[in-house]
């Protein structure tokens, strides 16, 4: 389960005035009140806690759900508790229209799968539908619907798959 | 073909014959980290580092400025691990006295035309400033840094931006990259190197490279460099030749032009650093509050000119006036040059060097309601407190204290 190149589960699609939400900063996601938190279990709770329409999230969210956003996802400062506390909770994925520059990186170097599917419309699928993510081509399906994204880059992919950057970095 | 500046850093630093795309490990001069995220980076090297987690220690460091000193227990706790962790490795830590670890790394002169630089800040790219590479990133990458002295890096497309004209008296670096903000959003430039050139980044003073520098990161860019000019290679005491320049012949994603011919002050209103308007526009504001500092704005040109403005005046009744010189360096200077005095006689509040106003509330955060003009980077919902927080440049900032609304510094010469 931790290292598979397809994620199935529930899709929560995160959106505001009928868009898909864009602009979500590492604020927004994990806010820098609690920075001092290092212990990687106690940062689900706080998981969008400064997200409008979406605070209740860390506690609706469960083990296997994906997360959608719209563009520029995770811009801001370089915490890593952004992309942390995805993981406490047990989300498989983040997929957006485009990611913060920083944020990839601190997804991709702890093997946290994210996937850029720039053409996304504001309402690919309805709320908490199941979904399929093919990291291998990017695509992403449900139903009848089914869209294209970009692959996982080669470093991406062999991190994810390596368990994380210094995982990866021992098999070098 | 000739090559871009960010691809000639690159490949002296260990990318080969790196292009666009091409993911390389590249050779990290100086490895930093901060309070923030300083103390997992100590985990993870505790955790993955073995036996000797540190690859050179005189390239690594860390520098104490989000929460200095500490105001909450678990920062405390945080700062002092990593000190347990820093003599046990025999490394240097600028401690909750020595300010933005960004500037520092400029001031000691780490950080030097065509070197690359990593650390724990999301502003870290301000050392395009000085025509080097520099990248805020996480902190597992750090620790690797740390570790091994390289990351792997995905060589970012180049977008080369010349800014027309010279903009009109009494208009600041801060002004020209919110122009920047405002033309090029957050998503234009996402994930690019820039390169910025024209006549007035020819002859700005380091200071004002660093503030547009630092407005890279709100731009969606990977980094904004600015080739070395005259004074920037005179604070290093170089010359061209020893300083990395974009070849003539590179080859660029896109060449946009921006006009900044008789550019006038501009400000940023909530909730994003890219909602920008003209000053002009936003004079019927009422301010509770001002914040000078943060590494956009924090240098001792930026708080000189602030004291300059306050002199013989006082900040309005009812609002706060809050300065945070960025450096240990910053305050000695205005100290000793009699400058902190006038800031604190218009009613201004001085207070120790750091992040200030855009971290964990180092001087306060906002309320409810509360209007605050400040002189740093962000302004997104909630990251300053609850309050509406509005970005622009030294001169708005004072005279919207002293004013007790939104104004110009052009607005200033009417009082007194």
């Amino acid at each position: 389960m931790a290292h598979d190149m397809i994620l199935k589960g529930r899709l929560w699609i995160l959106s505001e005035n009928g868009k898909l939400f864009s602009d979500i900063d590492t604020d927004m996601i994990y806010h820098n009140a609690h920075l001092a938190v290092t212990d990687i279990d106690k940062m689900g709770q706080y998981a969008f806690g400064n997200l409008e329409g979406y605070r209740d999230f860390s506690s609706q969210a469960r083990p296997g759900d994906l997360v959608l956003a719209g563009e520029n996802f995770g811009s801001g400062s370089s915490r890593q508790h952004a992309v942390d506390c995805f993981k406490a909770l047990g989300v498989q994925a983040v997929i957006a229209r485009s990611f913060g520059a920083i944020y990839k990186r601190n997804a991709i170097n702890s093997g946290f799968p994210i996937i850029e599917l720039p053409d996304l419309p504001d309402e690919p699928f309805n709320q908490f539908d199941q979904i399929e993510l093919n990291l291998e081509d990017g695509t992403l399906s449900a139903w009848d619907n089914r869209y294209q994204g970009n692959p996982m880059s080669e470093v991406a992919r062999d991190i994810y798959l390596a368990g994380g950057l210094f995982q990866y970095a021992e098999k070098m | 073909m000739g090559r871009t500046l960010i691809e000639k850093i690159m490949s002296s630093h260990g990318g080969g014959n790196c292009g666009p795309g091409d993911v390389v490990w590249i050779d990290i001069d100086n490895r930093t980290a901060r309070d923030f995220a300083g103390a997992s980076v100590v985990g993870n090297l505790e955790k993955y580092g073995g036996d000797s987690p540190i690859a050179e220690k005189s390239k690594t460091f860390f520098t104490f400025d989000c929460n200095v000193p500490a105001n909450t227990i678990p920062y405390a706790n945080n700062q002092q691990r990593i000190r347990i962790f820093a003599r046990k490795h025999d490394l240097k830590v600028y401690d909750v006295d020595a300010g933005i670890g960004s500037h520092v790394v400029i001031e000691e002169k780490f950080a030097r035309p065509g070197t690359t630089t990593v650390g724990t800040d999301s502003h870290l790219n301000i050392m395009g400033s000085v025509g080097a590479f520099g990248q805020g990133m996480g902190d597992v990458d750090i620790a690797y840094a740390f570790k091994t002295g390289k990351v792997w890096f995905e060589v970012p497309e180049s977008i080369r931006v010349t800014l027309e004209g010279l903009p009109a008296d009494g208009t600041e670096a801060k002004d020209i990259a919110l122009a920047m903000l405002r033309r090029f959003s957050s998503h234009e430039l996402l994930g690019k190197s820039i390169e910025i050139y024209g006549p007035w980044v020819q002859s700005a003073s380091l200071e004002d490279c660093v503030t547009l520098s630092s407005l890279a990161t709100e731009m969606g860019a990977i980094i904004a460099l600015i080739p070395p000019n005259d004074n920037v290679l005179e604070f290093f005491g170089i010359t061209r030749n020893e300083a990395v320049y974009a070849d003539s012949d590179a080859a660029y994603l896109e060449d946009y032009t921006l006009d900044i011919e008789g550019l006038k002050p501009l400000i940023a209103a909530p909730p994003s650093p890219t909602n920008v308007f003209p000053v002009s526009e936003k004079t019927d504001v009422k301010v509770d509050g001002v914040f000078i500092g943060s590494c956009t704005n924090g240098t001792y040109k930026d708080l000189k000119y602030a004291a300059e403005l306050l002199k013989g005046r006082k900040v309005a009744p009812g609002v706060m006036l809050k300065v945070v010189p960025a450096t240990r360096a910053t305050w000695a200077r205005l100290l000793g040059e009699g400058l902190l005095k006038d800031i604190f006689d218009a009613g201004g509040i001085v207070s120790n060097a750091g992040c200030g106003g855009c971290a964990s509330g180092q001087i306060g955060m906002t309320g409810e309601g509360e209007v605050q003009i400040s002189t740093s980077n962000r302004n997104f919902k909630g990251k300053q407190g609850k309050g509406n927080t509005y970005l622009a440049g030294i001169g708005t900032a004072v005279a919207s204290a002293v004013l007790g609304r939104i104004a110009s510094v052009h607005d200033l010469k009417e009082v007194l």
